[in-house]
């Protein structure tokens, strides 16, 4: 029914079989539009954040897929500034997970603002001494840099591509592409770091507070470092979720073992800086506040310290060591596990430095706030999830993401 | 916001921000213009050929 419009010498499953899940998709899609109705027409009532609660499971989601969409700006860096011309075979899926990521990030502050209609003061009515501020400007100027990289790829549709004037402005996209990709990296850096730095200059919240160089606390850089170490990891996961569901091979061993070596050469130097930031304020920072590092995990009935061990080694240490061995890269099981840890890693990270932050009790008279989400802020947030998984089933049922996929499955 | 509006101070921190927001955009805006126009010009000159 629409073979026309699939590209040339791939398989792709009957068109019934693609609209179907479309459609069980698609509900859960609008599942989760009408809870961003019922928050949009009703107000922030419908949600349980509360005086303790300014960020919740919103502002995780946003960090979450920002970090987890950082394998966009790496892998262009990697592929159009330093050289690694092995990744042009990934790029375009790193780029459609990008995407997915900032749309979902953008999506998610329209919610969470309350008032979409004002979302654009941010721009208008700047605040320059906030870091969110700076988060807000790179957030929205990196997704119109991910936009850009991806208008080549629909415009590589088979039947667009016939038109002379949409094949020849792809062409010149790809041409100034490392101009693009460059602006991405730059604010990439920025954004990253400045959600990071949010955290680490809460000096009311010694739990968040870190010390660093001149405006930018140490969080800052571990954040940027953490996206770039973690982001292609959930590019390796996504992949390799395709593959498995697809049934095909779509990336040469090649290119996953090099972007999972970068990947675990990024994460074992994070781990460093991040076990030394940890020991450090936990000897240091923390006790100079008055605080002992027990004091952050015990006493209620959630935050034990199983989640810095769970961060920090098993989600941390495990799957970098992974990755780092040749014979971890090459064992597709063994592979799909650290990327999978690592992901949950870099959220379980972001989780801790929103949510637990607003949980601990910091004056004499406080005790832990524990949160739980209304319906309604888990189904705005299970919503881009569903909204990623039909952008990647059309794109990779309509668009050349793979450039290998026919060598690979003749 | 630009230096009219009635907020603008002419500080470090909004030449720093503003700055860095006109920058990133003026980068995009005009890569995109050079490929529209160079766009325009192949097409005219009947380019749309051939492989990327």
């Amino acid at each position: 029914m629409d073979s026309a419009l699939i590209p040339e010498g791939v398989n792709r499953c009957s068109f019934g079989k693609f609209a179907i899940g479309i459609i069980i998709v698609g509900g859960v899609l609008l599942w989760g539009v009408y809870a961003m109705l019922l928050i949009w027409l009703k107000g922030l009532n419908q949600t349980n954040m509360n005086d303790y609660y300014g960020f919740a499971l919103w502002i995780w989601a946003d960090l979450g897929v920002i970090a987890l969409g950082g394998g966009a700006f790496f892998t262009g860096l990697l592929r159009y500034i330093i050289g690694k011309d092995e990744l042009k075979n990934i790029i375009n899926y790193a780029v459609l997970i990008g995407f997915i990521c900032y749309s979902s990030a953008l999506l998610i502050l329209a919610i969470d603002i309350g008032q979409p209609l004002r979302g654009w003061f941010i721009f208008w009515h700047a605040n320059v001494h906030s870091m969110l501020t700076e988060v807000a400007f790179c957030l929205s100027c990196y997704f119109a840099v991910l936009t850009i990289e991806y208008i080549p790829l629909i415009l590589e549709n088979r039947q667009i591509d016939k038109v002379p004037f949409f094949h020849n402005l792809a062409h010149n996209m790809h041409e100034v592409m490392a101009i693009f990709a460059a602006t991405g990296a730059f604010l990439s850096f920025f954004h990253q770091g400045s959600l990071g730095g949010v955290a680490g200059v809460l000096y009311s919240r010694p739990f968040a507070f870190r010390e660093g160089i001149f405006i930018w606390p140490w969080t800052f850089f571990l954040f940027t470092w953490s996206a770039a170490a973690y982001g292609p990891c959930f590019t390796l996961f996504v992949t390799r979720l395709t593959e498995k569901i697809s049934g095909k091979k779509l990336v040469k061993q090649n290119v996953i073992d090099l972007l999972a070596k970068i990947s675990g050469w990024t994460m074992g130097t994070y781990l460093i800086a991040k076990i030394i930031d940890t020991w450090y304020w936990a000897t240091v920072s923390a006790p100079s506040m008055g605080f002992n590092l027990i004091d952050f995990y015990s006493n209620n009935s959630f935050y034990g310290i199983w989640i810095l061990v769970a961060e920090i080694v098993i989600c941390g240490i495990i799957p970098a060591s992974i990755l780092l061995t040749p014979k971890g890269r090459s064992n597709s099981t063994l592979l799909f596990t650290a990327v999978s840890l690592a992901c949950i890693g870099v959220l379980l990270n972001r989780w801790v430095m929103v949510l637990q932050v607003m949980a601990i009790p910091v004056m004499t008279f406080e005790n832990w706030v524990l949160y739980i989400p209304s319906w309604q802020e888990v189904a705005t947030t299970i919503l881009p999830v569903a909204y990623g998984i039909i952008l990647i089933m059309i794109s990779f049922r309509y668009l050349p993401i793979f450039p290998q996929e026919r060598e690979l499955n003749p | 916001m630009f230096p009219f509006s009635f907020e603008w101070i002419w500080d470090l921190s909004h030449m720093i921000f503003m700055g860095g927001l006109w920058y990133s955009l003026t980068i995009l805006g005009l890569g995109m213009t050079y490929c529209i126009l160079k766009t325009v010009i192949d097409t005219m000159h009947g380019k749309g050929g051939h492989n990327h």
